[in-house]
């Protein structure tokens, strides 16, 4: 039954990521980047992972995805504007690089897919991607890259007024 | 690998499903949106002293105007679908859509009565109870907002351009706001499930708005600025933008982002009962009452809670209409706010205090257990 969701979502996905990368209209991407984000929510949640998909949703497609928006129409970027797309193209060095890059990572996915031995699927306890489950988690095992995440963050917020302020002043 | 394993109760989870669904959208699409359009031209017409909607009539009956929705939705339909020069076409078309798809969506997830027990069957008043159901409001409420921002965008007018701007910077700054102020709830009643957050609520002294006093004003104010009406309805100033975002939308297009606007007007009634007014509840008196008023010998204690689940359901759809008024009647008193104002009480009023509320509610929890 989930298959039969899983493959139609997994390839509308695709072609989406596909439409972000082909589309040299700014908007057409990010729009494009929303859909493909919305597809990753809905596999998280045919993974039972409710509140993972949830804050795929809200931080995503929903917080950040809006400030891609708003700065392509901040800057009102028309199809083809974009001059360092044109200089990424023309650049056989970077062009090589990230083509050897991902021809890396996918043989060494193969490889640990044609290492590992597959079971009958474990069967998860009910309580799997539930709020208060993922909660307990992040604020026991994994408190301490929580807090320097957070701590990065913060960071990153205070830079960013300082910043803004300098203009200011 | 068994694709088709279906458990005995499938079709008959599905049917049930399948009816809350066409219940939840008969109400909302059916009866509210195109009620509402009425309601509104009629309320203000009686609040600036004037006659309102009562020309259109079949046979000499105008029914108090209520002819007018038919007329109006008549229009709408035979307009001409007008799209400018220089528009982006697809996402001209595609963005009406994405701002009226998750209005609906939202319904989902929203209770709107309690669990009954029906001749051996377990019915929950919700389409699906999701453990992050109030996170999920809020993630597809904030999805709407890329329907009006591509709207302008792809409208290639300038007033279009501004009016979705302002949209994206308005829903971004309230979305902050509403968020914490879900945490506050969220913290009163230790759970995200919004049909478990109504059942908390069946003591009248255990509502919301007594546990959660500032948070309800709070989201209250958050939520009608992300719907964009006045007194936050910068996005389309007709005095400065022509109409903003849908300036250069006709007919249907038009239309639905119309309703868009009227439906969440019935989610945000619909998600303030059930956070901060006791959901289906009724004041002083238990479902447990009202089971065993009713539960006469000859018809069973099924009878009963068909009766209880009426009951509910009505006083549900009471206090979202209530606020609806509300929502209404502060449409027709505040004139609208600057553009900066609204910016200034989103992040220098309401971000602080709901930061507060949160803080203020957390010691409250310690102190307390």
């Amino acid at each position: 039954m989930e298959l039969l969701i899983f493959y139609p979502l997994a390839l509308v996905t695709i072609l989406l990521a596909l439409g972000v990368v082909f589309n040299t209209s700014p908007i057409n991407s990010a729009v494009s980047l929303i859909g493909m984000m919305l597809g990753l929510a809905a596999v998280f949640v045919l993974l039972q992972a409710h509140f993972i998909a949830i804050l795929q949703v809200i931080v995503y497609a929903g917080a950040i995805m809006v400030l891609f928006m708003f700065v392509i129409m901040l800057l009102n970027l028309k199809a083809g504007d974009d001059r360092a797309w044109k200089m990424r193209e023309r650049n056989l060095y970077l062009s090589i690089l990230t083509g050897v890059l991902i021809l890396l990572g996918l043989y060494k996915l193969t490889d640990k897919i044609q290492s590992t031995e597959f079971g009958e699927t474990a069967k998860l306890p009910d309580t799997f991607g539930t709020t208060i489950e993922v909660g307990t988690k992040l604020f026991t095992d994994y408190v301490l890259p929580f807090e320097v995440a957070s701590i990065l963050l913060l960071a990153a917020m205070v830079g960013a007024v300082v910043l803004a302020k300098n203009k200011v002043d | 690998m068994d694709l088709f394993s279906i458990s005995d109760d499938f079709w008959i989870d599905l049917g049930v499903t399948l009816l809350k669904i066409g219940f939840m959208l008969a109400v909302t699409v059916g009866f509210f949106a195109p009620i509402l359009t009425w309601v509104e031209r009629k309320q203000s017409a009686i609040m600036q002293d004037r006659i309102g909607a009562n020309r259109a009539d079949i046979m000499g009956f105008t029914a108090l105007g209520l002819f007018h929705i038919m007329a109006d939705g008549l229009k709408m339909f035979t307009k001409e679908d007008f799209i400018p020069q220089g528009a982006n076409k697809f996402l001209h078309t595609l963005s009406p859509i994405i701002a009226l798809v998750p209005a609906i969506l939202t319904f989902a997830v929203v209770p709107f009565g309690g669990k009954y027990e029906l001749w051996g069957y377990q019915v929950n008043l919700v389409i699906s109870d999701l453990d992050v159901g109030l996170l999920f409001v809020f993630a597809i409420a904030s999805l709407a907002t890329y329907g009006y921002v591509v709207a302008g965008w792809s409208s290639n007018n300038n007033w279009s351009l501004l009016g979705s701007m302002r949209t994206a910077s308005q829903m971004v700054s309230y979305e902050v706001t509403m968020g914490l102020t879900i945490i506050g709830v969220l913290m009163v009643y230790g759970t995200m499930q919004l049909d478990e957050i109504g059942a908390a609520q069946e003591n009248f002294w255990r509502w919301g708005v007594f546990l959660q006093p500032l948070g309800f004003l709070m989201f209250l104010t958050a939520s009608i600025a992300e719907n964009k009406r006045i007194p936050f309805d910068n996005p389309e100033a007709e005095s400065e933008l022509v109409a903003g975002y849908f300036t250069e939308y006709s007919g249907l297009k038009f239309g639905m982002f119309f309703m868009a606007e009227f439906i969440e007007m019935v989610t945000i009634g619909a998600i303030v009962t059930i956070l901060f007014f006791g959901g289906w509840h009724i004041p002083f008196v238990e479902t447990q009452d009202i089971i065993d008023t009713f539960n006469f010998s000859w018809l069973g204690p099924s009878f009963a809670n068909l009766i209880a689940m009426g009951i509910h359901v009505g006083v549900f759809f009471a206090k979202v209409c209530f606020f609806i008024f509300i929502q209404m009647t502060i449409r027709w008193t505040l004139p609208r706010f600057r553009y900066d104002q609204i910016m200034k009480l989103g992040w220098k009023i309401l971000l602080p205090l709901s930061l507060v509320n949160v803080v203020v509610t957390g010691i409250v929890i310690m102190a307390l257990k």
